[in-house]
């Protein structure tokens, strides 16, 4: 059986890795691969990998990539991720990826969608309309209609037609990603000690570079070696990280949440793993079943319109609650529009509730990590001091 | 004791009264009737109805004798009056991020200052928050934020994106199904009044008749000079058609007086009326991507007069609805046209739309140049548009510009930034002149 370590490690490369190496390995290993890159927030990769294309998670340029290019493009109140995302471009990181999605999140990565036409002429691009409203009658409609529409397009990307059949075979295999993502997090959130976050983080983002069997078992394997591992149990306090779900984080900044004393049970980064919170079924209509998931089993996050007032939040009140945590960590990156115009509602709920929260950004380059481990160890101390919990 | 020689008095500069057209004093009159109507709404049991600018619905608003209040206005409002800076302050002591839309911390600010309205009077809680969420992310954060405040009931209306540079039928169906099985049905719900198709049709035949005369005025900047600035002028002609008179007698009035007015200038040759009279000799032609900034909307136009630079196109005055390229209300197909109007208004087109809107505009008015008046707050303009200058410079050849300020946060706009960067783009237009005709001369 691999070890915790082995399994991190192989994860810890994917994420290193700025050339993709693996996904273009998967390319060359048979004539007529194709490779669909999307940026967050959810796409339904099912449909990609119907068409026997592998989708891969385009989440920016991290730590590790200096922006000289991708900079000329933007002004200094955009965030990070569209400037490092042309980089890789510009770089030919991605030159081996056949089509883009940009998905339906916020202002930026949909004009993103349109630079993108105007600067890779060759790649298929599709801008990822979701619905805003979750009626199936009304919105499953249109959204039903959005997904016939990639699947066309990819049709026409891969050279051959995508049935019903392969779509539900995918959703089944999805179906396996999902359940064993929720296993991974349910683990950490019964023995944080025994799961480290920055372990899950990798483990999580090598789900976004190679093919989605491989990564169920990378999922299985994790679990079980973590479980088998035995790992002292520290007085941290328990905390939901909110706010991450595009930009991602640096490594560093999730590993000092942890040293300054804080084990985190939930979070919001890569949703796209996670973001239909039930199976889907595999019979009938494929693409029905995934709008229906969509409209009424997924995530609550900024990007979403939440059509019910009293709702606003309650999504974090609940991860507190069933994850046992005792406060939230609001972590968004800088000029992020929809996690920055929520905070103030979100907090808003969670002073309804009495769960204390502190809040801090970040750029997904950030390199100084003193004041974050300050805040955050600030946080828990507190926390374990004065909570009447 | 000698008496301290007194300094003789300066003379005081007269202040620069504005020259007031009759269209100008029609507009005028319409908004400070609008505020008065919108603040006695609920004396006059009235019901009211916040909605956003792109993909405003004031016909259908006024089929259930709703009063239409438009927060992007409120704000601008703020701006010009010098407030909007303080709101904002207001707004992130409580908590608002510094890193997004002014606008929106504009008008939360007002509200936490007592939410007064130009004519000195409370504006009224919504009764509605109709949100249209059209060709802005910020909209839909913006409308649930005031939800929680006024706790009133919200609709939403999905508006698709124009990804691929088109309207599908799909998309067209998902926002006519939206209106007839969500949309009406809660406007009736609140106003108590049965929604008739008639007098829909009714307001959509008004709307067509003065989009044909504001087509008529923004295009008369095809001629030299130009009668109008068509950004900073612009503003003022789209005032009502933007917000709560489109579909009205009173906003058929105004085109057409105003259409009027500028033919006259044509006829007499003369260029656009600024706030200190008829502008002098035209030197440069321009076309402006972006909104402008509010809280120095004076000082920033005069910069461009000043030097003879007069706005032949902007894509600002198109966010409310594009009608250039003949998209008409039709009273024939009244809810798809509905529709129709916000998938086509200006940021709920893609990038390449975008581009190739304004490379249309630079040869079409005889533009000298693009300039880009980027603005912090607003990243659904924003995001893209250094690309957008490449583009366009290297499709049309003429020179591009780039400044940025912000709507209505005055910490943003720096006098002598800005107009050292226009002064030297006047320049680098002069040096391009120069060399074409060198060019021509060899």
């Amino acid at each position: 059986m691999a070890t915790t370590q082995q399994i991190v490690d192989r994860c810890q490369e994917l994420y290193d890795d700025l050339n993709f190496t693996a996904a273009r390995e998967w390319k060359e290993g048979a004539p007529g691969r194709k490779v669909v890159g999307f940026m967050p927030l959810y796409v339904p990769c099912e449909i990609i990998h119907a068409a026997g294309m592998l989708p891969i998670g385009v989440l920016g340029g991290g730590d590790q990539l200096e922006v000289i290019q991708g900079d000329a493009y933007y002004q200094s109140y955009i965030c990070r991720i569209p400037r490092s995302t042309i980089e890789l471009g510009l770089t030919k990181r991605l030159d081996f990826v056949d089509g883009m999605l940009f998905p339906s999140i916020c202002d930026v990565i949909r004009n993103l969608s349109g630079m993108w036409k105007l600067m890779f002429p060759d790649t298929y691009v599709r801008y990822f309309d979701v619905p805003q409203t979750y009626r199936d009658d009304v919105a499953g409609v249109f959204y039903i209609q959005e997904m016939k529409e990639l699947r066309e397009g990819l049709e026409e990307l891969g050279g051959r037609k995508i049935t019903d059949e392969q779509i539900r075979a995918s959703i089944a295999v999805y179906n396996e990603n999902r359940r064993l993502v929720r296993a991974v997090y349910a683990l950490r959130a019964k023995v944080p000690w025994k799961v480290p976050s920055s372990e899950v983080y990798l483990v999580m983002r090598a789900g976004m570079l190679i093919p989605v069997e491989e990564h169920n078992k990378i999922l299985a394997d994790y679990i079980a070696a973590a479980e088998a591992q035995d790992r002292p149990m520290r007085d941290n306090c328990r905390v939901v990280i909110s706010g991450a779900f595009c930009e991602q984080p640096p490594l560093n900044l999730i590993k000092s949440i942890e040293l300054s004393g804080c084990y985190v049970v939930d979070d919001d980064f890569m949703l796209v793993n996670r973001w239909l919170t039930r199976d889907v079924p595999t019979e009938g209509d494929p693409l029905e079943a995934l709008s229906h998931a969509f409209l009424h089993y997924s995530q609550s996050t900024s990007p979403k319109y939440e059509e019910n007032v009293d709702e606003k939040g309650m999504h974090l009140v609940r991860s507190v609650e069933q994850n046992g945590a005792e406060g939230v960590i609001f972590a968004a990156p800088s000029f992020c529009d929809p996690a920055l115009l929520d905070r103030p509602m979100l907090e808003n709920m969670l002073d309804a509730h009495n769960i204390p929260y502190i809040g801090f950004k970040y750029a997904e380059n950030s390199g100084q990590m003193q004041p974050i481990r300050e805040q955050a160890g600030t946080f828990s101390d507190s926390i374990k001091l004065w909570s009447e919990q | 004791m000698n008496a301290t020689p007194t300094k003789p008095a300066r003379p005081a500069k007269a202040p620069i009264e504005a020259v007031k057209d009759r269209s100008m004093l029609k507009q005028k009159a319409m908004i400070a009737g609008h505020y008065d109507r919108l603040t006695s709404a609920h004396e006059q049991g009235r019901k009211v109805v916040s909605t956003f600018v792109p993909g405003n619905l004031n016909e259908l608003i006024m089929c259930f004798d709703l009063i239409n209040n438009t927060p992007e206005t409120n704000a601008i409002q703020s701006g010009m009056r010098k407030q909007s800076g303080g709101f904002i302050t207001e707004a992130e002591k409580h908590g608002h991020s510094e890193d997004v839309c002014t606008y929106v911390k504009s008008d939360l600010g007002m509200m936490l200052k007592g939410n007064i309205a130009p004519n000195g009077k409370p504006y009224p809680n919504p009764d509605l928050l109709l949100l249209s969420y059209t060709g802005c992310f910020t909209f839909m954060k913006w409308f649930e934020l005031l939800r929680e405040q006024y706790k009133c009931e919200t609709a939403m209306l999905h508006i698709p994106y124009q990804g691929d540079g088109k309207v599908t039928q799909n998309m067209r169906d998902y926002v006519v199904k939206q209106l007839k099985e969500q949309i009406i049905p809660t406007m009736e719900r609140v106003s108590g009044v049965k929604f008739d198709i008639d007098r829909l049709r009714e307001h959509l035949r008004n709307s067509a008749k003065a989009e044909n005369d504001l087509v008529w005025v923004l295009q008369s900047a095809k001629n030299r000079p130009s009668p109008i600035d068509a950004y900073f002028g612009g503003i003022y002609y789209i005032g009502p058609i933007f917000t709560a008179f489109r579909g009205t007698s009173d906003a058929i009035e105004y085109y057409d007086l105003l259409r009027g007015e500028i033919a006259e200038r044509v006829a007499a040759g003369k260029g656009p009326v600024t706030p200190e009279g008829d502008m002098g000799e035209e030197k440069y032609r321009l076309v402006v991507e972006g909104p402008p900034n509010y809280t120095h909307f004076r000082d920033f136009w005069k910069m461009f007069y000043d030097e003879g630079a007069v706005v032949v196109a902007s894509t600002y005055t198109k966010v409310g609805g594009t009608y250039d390229f003949g998209f008409r209300h039709d009273a024939d197909h009244p809810l798809e046209t509905l529709a129709d109007y916000c998938m086509g208004c200006y940021t709920n087109r893609n990038l390449p739309q975008r581009v190739e809107m304004i490379e249309n505009y630079m040869s079409e008015y005889q533009a000298d140049g693009l300039l880009i008046n980027s603005i912090k707050s607003c990243n659904s303009f924003s995001a893209g548009q250094l690309l957008m200058l490449r583009e366009v410079e290297r499709r049309t050849g003429k020179p591009g510009a780039f400044i940025e300020t912000d709507l209505v946060d005055p910490r943003y706009f720096s006098p002598a930034n800005v107009k050292n960067r226009l002064e030297s783009y006047f320049q680098m237009i002069d040096q391009k002149r120069k060399g074409a005709k060198t060019e021509a001369a060899a």
